[in-house]
């Protein structure tokens, strides 16, 4: 445990960004972020994925030429024809690594190496013996697994020659559901959508009726309104046998989150100096550490080192 | 005979404890499924369920009346606790259940590979939506019948049967899930019990009904408002994604994600059975045998009707439903999503 | 909206008295010569139906107060077979609890005796829960198991005087369901 290269990637962009910002965004991760490996490609809504098409391969280019290793995210969802097809079209490409993010793709990389995604329920020794079995060589563990089950998951598959990934940046995906709820809340149905979920870069966010901050929409995604932020705990997820870190995109300066996060790894930043930096981000939530300890505190709670940084 | 057509659809009912078991029976269940009183099934309510002795006893009862048991072990294991879920199997197997309903990779995995002549029926909470995902299943480990999730239209079920290798339950009555059925943490979040590993969305222990002198009720989730229902107002359960909320699209509090409503499809059983679905499963395994009584009763009933070239003519369930209000959810139409 | 609306159906408020319940039950019976008949039933349903108790699990030692909203007392009930307690209070005297469950008697006997589904109270607002509600959700599963009628169970605690105890509740479901059809 604890002696493979520790790597930092970033996770699928989960929100509907104009094209042009999504393109340039991605060009300033390859040529700046401190990351290895970039998951790139619609996970939430078949819909929006032409909207992208043709940024797709000067993206893939320039992450590339950087020295970035590009892996393929599949959608999180698969039941519309339209979803069927466009799983079927990046899995024919033999060219890049693939993350299966739902069953569906399963049968397409069986016997070829490929990734399993956060979206997929892996949460015991067995299953990921299964998926191994089939070719799965890194697996980005759910976001509701507590340190003390990823700690029993990797003590339980010691021979394994595959990788665990953990999220420890970013709005926590929560749900998905057939409907889509931006289009919900704009009287809209996810045919008649007309993208209205490009408004919201991070998330719609949903209040209770008391008005407490508690979740964010994403088109047929529901995420935390806090922020995850695991900075203070990668030396023991490391220990546990976590070896991979992954950074979800947000519409905040993610080059600078991706530096500190490297930072807090190479030990050339202190946990207090790393919080320090990752105030000012403007996220428009807290941060807190979600599962982490088993029960997520309300949103709101803001970590005490994060807020001892903010005073 | 012709069956009007048809071919006999299975009635596949829920049981939450032994004595509606018997009522399910009674009532003319087909099948009956059930859970251990364990994290092994997603209804592990308190004071619900069944111990080996108890389910030994219902399945003693049920095929002498020539009824079918199913037992539901359709969680996911935590690491470190597969044993569990391991031993659920090997009681259902030794105690001769019809089938299994899995979740969970792992566990599918290990009673195909132990117990290969065990009938294997894939939960909802797997959450196979396409026929991709359900042949992958099919495949590993011998699956024989697919619980579809209730995000499909009827349409796209018919569509989804011509291409797989397996049998269709799907879901003709109960509540409501929103959410892509074993893909949802929101309960989680709330209250730090996990629906895919511990069993339990909205978990009683983490419910709090307030209501004021003049009867107005808020529902709470942990420490989160779900609800608040005036005096005259139907209410329904705390959970998350029947709740109503504030947004800055809205002007007002509005149910985010769906109202407080229970699925029946009883108007769309002709078109179900036309698309080629085994067996009809009627939701409810936390509810009281008076429910389990009047819904297949009234089920049993309809089916019987079409069955015998005659219309179903529904007793109303309505009483009986969330909200006292009821929906046809994804499956008549595509505009519900 | 593909969901058909029937807010109109929405029943009475819960404080409103019921009509249907007999006035010697609503007289203000002296508690203290209750007593004696509720203990028994305890200590009856306890030892004949032990079967109950196992599904309470943790949750026999928990105290529900059962308020018939149309007597003029509460009850008191600790479900603990080796130390059954049933006991009936004056409602102002706001006794000690860990959870509360409170319908006309007409709907807590019907639900107790499995021809009436709590959650369909509940959502109608027939039924009002409070407190613990993993402790009531116990209780009430607990009691949905009951092998036969769980009324029943009770009323045969009240030996010779059981037959003309069902005629009553027999005749005031009657009362109900005439009221309902008119």
């Amino acid at each position: 445990m604890g002696d493979r290269a520790v790597e930092l990637t970033l996770g699928p962009v989960l929100f509907n960004w104009p094209a042009d910002q999504w393109r340039d965004f991605y060009f300033r991760i390859a040529d700046e972020a401190p990351v290895t490996t970039v998951y790139l490609g619609e996970v939430i809504c078949s819909k929006r994925a032409p909207l992208f098409a043709s940024h797709y391969e000067e993206v893939v280019e320039r992450l590339s030429a950087r020295g970035k290793t590009v892996v393929f995210s599949m959608l999180s969802e698969v039941a519309l024809n339209l979803d069927r097809k466009l799983v079927d079209s990046v899995c024919a490409s033999e060219d890049h690594l693939i993350e299966a993010n739902d069953a569906s793709a399963l049968p397409r990389l069986q016997g070829r190496p490929h990734h399993i995604g956060p979206f997929m329920n892996v949460y015991n020794e067995r299953s990921v013996a299964v998926l191994a079995r089939g070719g799965a060589q890194n697996f980005c563990l759910p976001v509701e697994m507590p340190a003390r089950t990823i700690r029993a998951l990797c003590a339980g598959t010691p021979d394994l020659d595959a990788t665990f990934e953990v999220l420890v940046f970013g709005r926590m995906p929560l749900a998905l559901s057939a409907r889509c709820y931006h289009a919900r809340a704009h009287g809209r149905t996810k045919d008649t959508c007309q993208f209205v979920c490009e408004k919201d870069p991070d998330g719609l966010e949903l209040r209770t009726l008391n008005g407490q901050p508690f979740l964010a929409v994403n088109g047929i995604q529901t995420l935390s309104y806090d922020f995850l932020n695991l900075i203070d705990r990668l030396q023991e997820l490391q220990e546990i046998g976590v070896s991979r870190f992954r950074l979800s995109p947000h519409g905040c300066d993610m080059v600078r989150v991706a530096t500190t996060f490297r930072g807090v790894l190479d030990g050339t930043l202190t946990a207090a100096q790393a919080a320090a930096a990752l105030t000012g981000l403007n996220l428009p939530g807290p941060f807190s550490n979600g599962f982490y300890n088993g029960k997520p505190c309300p949103a709101g709670a803001i970590l005490a080192h994060v807020k001892d940084a903010e005073s | 005979m012709n069956n009007g057509g048809y071919t006999r659809p299975q009635l596949v009912c829920p049981a939450g404890t032994p004595a509606a078991l018997r009522t399910a029976v009674e009532a003319g269940a087909d099948a009956v499924y059930c859970g251990l009183q364990n994290a092994t099934n997603a209804r592990n309510f308190p004071g619900l369920n069944f111990t080996p002795a108890e389910l030994e006893a219902a399945i003693a009862y049920a095929h002498a009346r020539a009824a079918k048991v199913l037992l539901a072990v359709n969680t996911f294991p935590r690491a470190g606790q597969f044993a569990l879920w391991r031993e659920a199997v090997d009681l259902g197997a030794r105690l001769g259940i019809d089938a299994l309903i899995v979740a969970d990779l792992g566990v599918a995995d290990y009673a195909a590979r132990t117990y290969p002549a065990l009938r294997l029926h894939l939960s909802v909470q797997a959450g196979a939506s396409s026929p991709e995902a359900i042949r992958f299943y099919c495949e590993e480990f011998g699956v024989k019948r697919v619980v579809l999730p209730r995000i499909l239209t009827v349409a796209e079920i018919a569509d989804i049967h011509r291409q797989i290798p397996c049998e269709i339950e799907t879901f003709v009555f109960g509540n409501h899930g929103l959410m892509a059925e074993g893909r949802c943490s929101l309960s989680a979040y709330a209250t730090g019990l996990s629906t895919n590993m511990d069993g339990a969305c909205s978990p009683a222990a983490d419910v709090h009904y307030e209501e004021d002198a003049a009867r107005n009720l808020t529902t709470k989730l942990g420490p989160f408002v779900i609800d608040r229902f005036a005096c005259n107002e139907n209410a329904g359960y705390p959970t998350i994604c029947k709740g109503r909320y504030l947004t800055d699209a809205r002007n007002e509090a509005y149910y985010a994600f769906e109202e407080p409503v229970t699925l029946n499809l009883a108007g769309l059983l002709p078109d179900l059975m036309r698309a080629g679905v085994t067996a009809l499963k009627v939701e409810g395994r936390q509810r009281s045998r008076a429910y389990v009584r009047a819904v297949v009763s009234a089920f049993r009933k309809a089916v019987d009707d079409i069955l015998a070239g005659g219309e179903a003519s529904l007793a109303s369930l309505l009483a009986l439903t969330e909200g006292q209000r009821e929906t046809e959810g994804a499956y008549r139409s595509k505009t519900w999503r | 909206m593909s969901s058909r609306a029937h807010a109109d159906r929405s029943t009475a408020p819960l404080q409103s008295p019921s009509q249907t319940v007999p006035g010697w039950l609503l007289a203000a019976v002296p508690l203290v010569l209750l007593q004696p008949l509720l203990t028994h039933i305890a200590t009856h349903v306890a030892r004949s139906r032990p079967e109950l108790f196992a599904r309470l699990g943790p949750h026999t030692d928990k105290l529900f107060l059962i308020d018939p909203i149309d007597l003029p007392f509460v009850l008191l009930l600790r479900p603990n077979a080796a130390r059954p307690y049933l006991q009936a209070r004056r409602r102002f005297e706001r006794p000690r609890h860990d959870a509360t469950i409170a319908g006309t008697f007409l709907n807590l006997v019907n639900m107790i005796d499995g021809s009436l589904d709590g959650d369909a109270l509940f959502f109608s607002r027939d039924l009002r829960v409070g407190g613990d509600t993993e402790a009531v959700v116990a209780l009430r599963n607990a009691l949905d198991d009951f092998e036969g009628s769980a009324f029943d169970a009770i009323v045969s605690a009240f030996g010779p005087l059981s037959a003309p105890l069902r005629l009553v509740v027999s005749s005031l479901r009657g009362m109900r369901k005439r009221k309902r059809h008119e």
